[in-house]
């Protein structure tokens, strides 16, 4: 059994984030790592591994974006995946949800036809797109049931039962591999690369992919042909400095509910 | 004019407000219609409720054979919906689970997706808040029929009275959609407070708390606030999940946000960053949260909370 998962390089959300010119999202200015969500479905997939001792099961990192994302795969490996897929092409650029997914699927497809790919895991969100989408988009484009949002993860055999929190409920969700899962950060902390992890790494095999490789057309992706297109982004200006009092023998709780009568909230 | 689809917001047959923001926003695009999810007893009393925002007609869809399953049988129904009506727009609540729905929509009906936009003008021109409330972006859907997932508190709901023509909507299902079963819920004690997400005033506690809350919900309760949580007071088990604001819980954008021994870290600003007024009540002056503060107070919340409180209450009387 192979297990898939999806992990995105994206800005440091502690850094100044910025848009290029043309309103994508600057991925060269700022640092870019393995998105901190991402960690939490890569150490999902190691679990489900260690859990099912005796099983032939292994770990397949894949990233889409440009030449620097196959960090957030060498990480994944560090961590403990055993191969990694990168899909990198210049026509992929700018790329909304829609080809995003279309590029995951088509290489997810190509992975079950080499090693099979019996469960996909995903983050919760990216950490700058945050659409929460592209999991769900997924499973429409592999013809595959969706379990989204897990907490606790549990499996036997083909069967898997989630838990989830959902707006105003808890629920346990049960489906049949093959299946796309997105973890959340409630599902545990993720796994620090050892050492021993990090020279292993290096010889794990990465592979490359084009467009072609999968393909796709180069004309179905991009910033161009996006389903969805930006038309201006504006920084927030700077809260303007408000008022601080400090608290000195009970005069704290005074200032705070004038403020609050004078704002009209009392 | 054409319709604009609106995914009713309901728990049980209970409208939730954000129905009636979106319903304000779809007359910017065209005709409202209500499209109900749920038991068809139920569909009179939504489309009572809803033809006061202007809704038109009110497609009711019988849940029953969609209720049991995750995300993929909404979207088949709408899919089919949609080739029905030819709708100009489809506005749902951003929630995660709609979120999901419109995903799946938007691959199966090949249109453009916009997901938590903050407004949407005439044009169809969206506004969403990105990376933690630091930008704002303008965007629009050019393919398709815009799909468009829109955050609670994006309107103002404006009454205007319209016709509600309830018509019964029989989809079908198919049994591919039906994969991922929900086999067990349980539903979350009320607290009795408003909705996080919806509230107009949300008073917050983090690790600062050091695990007690009663300051913080008694100073909610004395200004009809929800309580919510930062990230570190939901881990060390003070709060349930579903109290937590931020990028991994709710994103909320009251009239008033007071957050309480609450650092200010970037996950928790992309939760509140876009709160109208913002208060912070902290024992150290150098917190990142004072950079968003409009009224800060560098004090023990222990002491700050319940005597703000003893005061609040003179002030009703
Ligand atoms: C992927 C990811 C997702 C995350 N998602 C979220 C999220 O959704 N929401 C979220 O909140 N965080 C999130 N975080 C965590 C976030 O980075 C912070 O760790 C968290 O917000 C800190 O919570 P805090 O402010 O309560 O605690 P701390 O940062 O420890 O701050 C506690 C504050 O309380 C003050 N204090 C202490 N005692 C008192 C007192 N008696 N009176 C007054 N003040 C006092 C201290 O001065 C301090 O400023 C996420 C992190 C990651 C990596
Ligand atoms: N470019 C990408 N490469 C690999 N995985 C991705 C990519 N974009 C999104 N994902 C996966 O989809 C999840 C949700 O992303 P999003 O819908 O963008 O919030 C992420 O947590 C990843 O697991």
């Amino acid at each position: 059994m192979n297990i898939v998962v999806c992990v995105k390089h994206v800005p440091d959300a502690t850094a100044d984030r910025k848009f290029e010119d043309d309103f994508t999202v600057d991925r060269v200015g700022v640092d870019g790592l393995l998105s901190e969500l991402d960690e939490y479905a890569v150490e999902q997939a190691l679990q489900f591994r260690e859990k099912r001792e005796g099983e032939e099961i292994t770990v397949t990192a894949l990233t889409v974006g440009p030449e620097k994302a196959a960090d957030a795969v060498r990480k994944a490996l560090q961590m403990g995946a055993d191969s990694g897929v990168h899909v990198v092409d210049d026509a992929i650029a700018g790329s909304d949800y829609i080809a995003t997914s279309l590029v995951l699927a088509k290489a997810v497809e190509k992975i079950k036809a080499d090693a099979g790919a019996d469960l996909v895991i995903c983050g919760m969100a990216s950490t700058d797109a945050s659409g929460s989408v592209v999991p769900a988009m997924l499973a429409e484009r592999l013809g595959l049931p969706q379990v989204t949002l897990a907490s606790v993860i549990e499996s036997q055999g083909d069967q898997i039962r989630i838990k989830r929190d959902n707006e105003g409920s808890t629920e346990v969700i049960g489906a049949t591999l093959p299946i796309v899962l997105s973890v959340t950060d409630q599902s545990g902390e993720a796994r620090y690369p050892s050492f021993k992890g990090i020279m292993a790494a290096k010889k794990k095999p990465l592979e490359t992919w084009s467009l072609s490789d999968l393909g796709v057309d180069a004309g179905e992706v991009g910033l161009s042909v996006a389903w969805s297109q930006v038309e201006d982004t504006t920084e927030r200006p700077p809260r303007t400095a408000g008022e601080i009092v400090t608290d000195e023998d009970g005069s704290g709780a005074g200032a705070l509910v004038d403020f609050l009568a004078s704002k009209k909230f009392i | 004019m054409s319709e604009v689809l609106v995914v009713v917001d309901h728990a049980d047959g209970e409208v939730k407000k954000p129905t009636y923001e979106l319903l304000t926003i779809a007359k910017r695009l065209g005709e409202p219609a209500a499209v109900f999810f749920g038991s068809p007893e139920q569909g009179d009393a939504v489309a009572e409720k809803v033809k006061k925002y202007g809704a038109a007609k009110v497609y009711v869809i019988d849940d029953a054979q969609i209720k049991g399953f995750l995300v993929a049988p909404k979207a088949e129904a709408l899919q089919q919906l949609v080739e029905k009506t030819s709708p100009a727009a489809i506005l749902l609540p951003s929630t995660f689970e709609n979120k999901e729905v419109a995903a799946r929509l938007a691959i199966k009906i090949g249109s453009g997706l916009i997901t938590d936009a903050v407004d949407v003008q005439e044009g169809g021109v969206t506004t969403q808040s990105v990376f933690a409330g630091n930008f704002t972006v303008q965007a629009k859907v050019t393919q398709g029929t815009p799909i468009i997932t829109v955050k609670p508190n994006s309107a103002a709901p404006e009454e205007s009275e319209g016709a509600g023509t309830v018509e019964a909507f029989a989809a079908t299902i198919s049994d591919g959609a039906k994969t991922a079963q929900i086999v067990a819920t349980q539903p979350r004690q009320s607290t009795g407070r408003p909705e996080l997400t919806e509230a107009a005033i949300v008073v917050s506690g983090g690790r600062g708390t050091g695990g007690n809350f009663e300051p913080v919900e008694g100073f909610a309760d004395s200004l009809g606030a929800a309580v919510g949580a930062s990230r570190a007071a939901v881990d060390s088990g003070w709060m349930p999940h579903a109290f937590q604001v931020g990028q991994t819980g709710k994103t909320v954008s009251p009239q008033l946000y007071v957050a309480n021994g609450i650092s200010g870290a970037i996950q928790h600003r992309a939760g509140m960053q876009t709160s109208k007024t913002i208060v912070a009540v902290n024992k150290d002056p150098e917190a990142p949260i004072f950079e968003l503060v409009d009224f800060g107070v560098v004090g023990d919340l222990h002491t700050v909370l319940p005597a703000a409180t003893e005061k609040v209450k003179e002030r009703k009387g």
